[in-house]
């Protein structure tokens, strides 16, 4: 008895849960996205320190009002650093999601559209990437390469593509069977408008969403690489490289490593869920 | 394929008998395509081998005396008889191919031994860190979603935020925190773990709580779904309490999915390993790699790459060939 009037019940208290859950929270993200893109174009605006003003006096000094996350072995303030490191961060995180999407792009489509051995081909090769880890094949390429910004960029972006790459081709598969690209063939459109008008937009649209994810994604694949030491340098404010130099001091001033860590952490949650919000509005709109 | 005449018995026999013949050719087909996958991932290595900027003699030996430098031919030829560069490229592909069928993953550029030798036993402790982090990720993924799914409005929300923040937890961070917490403020476990059990809980925990993370959001969707199943319905009809339909039959169906990324989990987990290690400063491979990459050894990395790749197929054909074994629906439909 009770339990033939449990499903409608749970659907509708689920649904609610769910609204609730979501407001505040996408909220509270977009508040984070907006503060790290303010960061990352006019950093001035939010701190009033310099990122290089080096204080002996103040080195390595606790959290405090002038200094909420404390200040590195030179005196200069944290905060000030984390705020001028969001550019590079930020460029890292989109440059290599864009290269990844490019890559994936590519591949997706033809196999997608092509069909036939193009199709085997690819999707042989998409196999044996995934056998590599992200992280591992990162650091096969900064063993060739040696570390720096631009190979750091294109490592997390050629470890990322395969993913992106079955999802473009899967998502190609389905746009082309679909009633409207069928629509628009019988019609007379010619292939290349077809592509261009109607499987492209269509195909590419739930993966906004997850190029979203993937940008918070990658800026922490990257900070993994710098914190082993072999992404961008310490000098540099870049997040990752505040890791590195801040492992250092991990048993007396773990401030110096935890509070950059965790700004990275909060990029990476609320990233991840307005990917997942734009996921169900997106999904919500094409059903 | 043809249509199946719903006929007498002969024909279901003869039908059965022909499915374990196609069951027998889906595992031969499926190993072989492991070893393929293998050996395109070698050649993925080799070649990387070969982008090395420059002439890799010359690279060997600037590793080897520290500075940038052209040397004399004569003083190139051992070394390019040494690595077997003397040879065409197409020969060092299938020696190095078919070197890996012998258990040989080439020559480390900095320390003129085997990689086998280089890496060595250092696989071991990292094999057992990644094994404890999927066992403990299991238990602590389990118990979270079977205490929470469909609990009401309070523990669902627990449970999945739960789930959604460690799930997207960066490894070194949960590291890093959990040896402020317990090695430097608490004092429970030494700062430098070894690979002892007190040097071993916490690398196991960072590796393990966002994989838990992973595997409930995973298991809790399944398990949502299952408990809506006919099913389930019918066993609560037949009087059966809420703990023994869970436990009992929505577990069951509900972990299968999670159960197919553990393979492709053990991947995951190795290159975290890698951070963990570091981290702890346990011995493993990831001492072994971060060295590597910062000597520019290529070889060594390629090596340490490989037997991770190694690692993933072998776990991902093992998960693949149980379900064919356990689940007769996926015989038949491949």
């Amino acid at each position: 008895m009770t339990a033939l009037s449990v499903p409608p019940t749970r659907a509708w208290t689920l649904d609610r849960v769910s609204g609730l859950r979501a407001r505040p929270g996408t909220v509270v993200a977009l508040a984070v996205v907006a503060f790290i893109v303010l960061a990352a174009l006019v950093p001035g605006l939010l701190t009033s320190h310099s990122p290089n003003a080096i204080d002996l006096q103040h080195s390595l000094g606790k959290p405090s009002l002038a200094h909420p996350f404390g200040t590195d072995a030179a005196g200069r303030d944290l905060f000030t650093r984390v705020v001028y490191g969001t550019r590079q961060s930020l460029g890292i995180g989109l440059g290599a999601t864009a290269l990844a999407m490019f890559i994936a792009i590519v591949l997706g489509f033809s196999a997608g559209l092509a069909g036939g051995w193009v199709d085997v081909v690819i999707t042989r090769v998409l196999e044996v990437a995934f056998a590599f880890p992200v992280l591992l094949l990162a650091l096969l390429l900064i063993s060739i390469r040696g570390p720096s910004m631009g190979t750091e960029l294109i490592a997390v972006g050629i470890g990322s593509a395969p993913g992106y790459a079955r999802m473009v081709r899967g998502q190609v598969l389905n746009v082309r069977e679909s009633g409207y690209v069928e629509a628009a063939g019988a019609l007379g459109h010619p292939r290349r408008t077809v592509i261009r008008r109607h499987l492209f937009p269509n195909a590419m649209r739930p993966l906004v969403a997850v190029m979203t994810l993937g940008v918070g994604q990658s800026i922490v694949w990257a900070s993994g690489l710098a914190f082993l030491g072999l992404g961008v340098a310490p000098p540099s404010p870049e997040w990752g490289a505040l890791l590195d130099s801040g492992r250092d001091y991990i048993t007396t001033q773990w401030w110096l490593e935890i509070l950059p860590g965790l700004l990275i952490v909060v990029v990476a949650l609320a990233v991840t869920s307005l990917g997942r919000t734009l996921q169900h509005r997106l999904e919500g709109a094409s059903r | 394929m043809s249509a199946v005449t719903l006929d007498t018995g002969p024909t279901v026999a003869r039908l059965s008998a022909r499915s374990g013949v196609r069951t027998a050719r889906t595992v031969a087909l499926k190993v072989v395509t492991a070893v393929l996958v293998l050996i395109a991932a070698a050649s993925v290595t080799f070649f990387a081998q070969l982008l090395i900027p420059g002439d890799r003699a010359t690279t060997i030996l600037n590793l080897k005396t520290g500075r940038a430098q052209t040397y004399s031919p004569s003083e190139l030829a051992p070394v390019k008889a040494k690595f077997g560069f003397d040879h065409p490229v197409l020969v060092q592909y299938l020696h190095y191919v078919g070197g890996l069928f012998k258990g040989n993953l080439g020559t480390s550029y900095t320390q003129y031994r085997p990689v086998t030798q280089v890496i060595g036993s250092e696989i071991v402790p990292s094999l057992v860190l990644t094994l404890l982090a999927l066992v403990v990720a299991w238990v602590l993924a389990l118990t979270v979603t079977l205490l929470t799914v469909k609990r009401g409005r309070v523990a669902t929300a627990l449970g999945s935020g739960w789930e959604s923040l460690t799930a997207s937890l960066p490894p070194y961070w949960i590291g890093v925190v959990l040896l402020v917490v317990f090695s430097v403020e608490l004092r429970i476990f030494p700062v430098i773990g070894g690979d002892g059990v007190s040097g071993t809980v916490l690398p196991v925990l960072t590796l393990a709580i966002p994989l838990a993370g992973f595997l409930g959001q995973v298991t809790r969707d399944e398990f949502e779904k299952v408990l809506d199943q006919p099913f389930i319905t019918t066993a609560r009809t037949r009087g059966m309490g809420d703990t023994a339909v869970r436990l009992r039959h929505a577990l069951r169906h509900s972990v299968i999915p999670a159960i197919t990324l553990s393979g492709w989990a053990l991947g995951a987990l190795l290159s975290g390993a890698v951070i963990a290690e570091n981290i702890f400063g346990r011995p493993g491979i990831g001492q072994v790699l971060v060295t590597a990459v910062n000597t520019r050894d290529v070889p060594t990395v390629s090596g340490i790459v490989l037997v991770v790749a190694a690692v993933y197929v072998v776990a991902n054909l093992l998960v693949d060939l149980t379900y064919r074994l356990v689940d007769p629906r996926l015989g038949a439909r491949s």
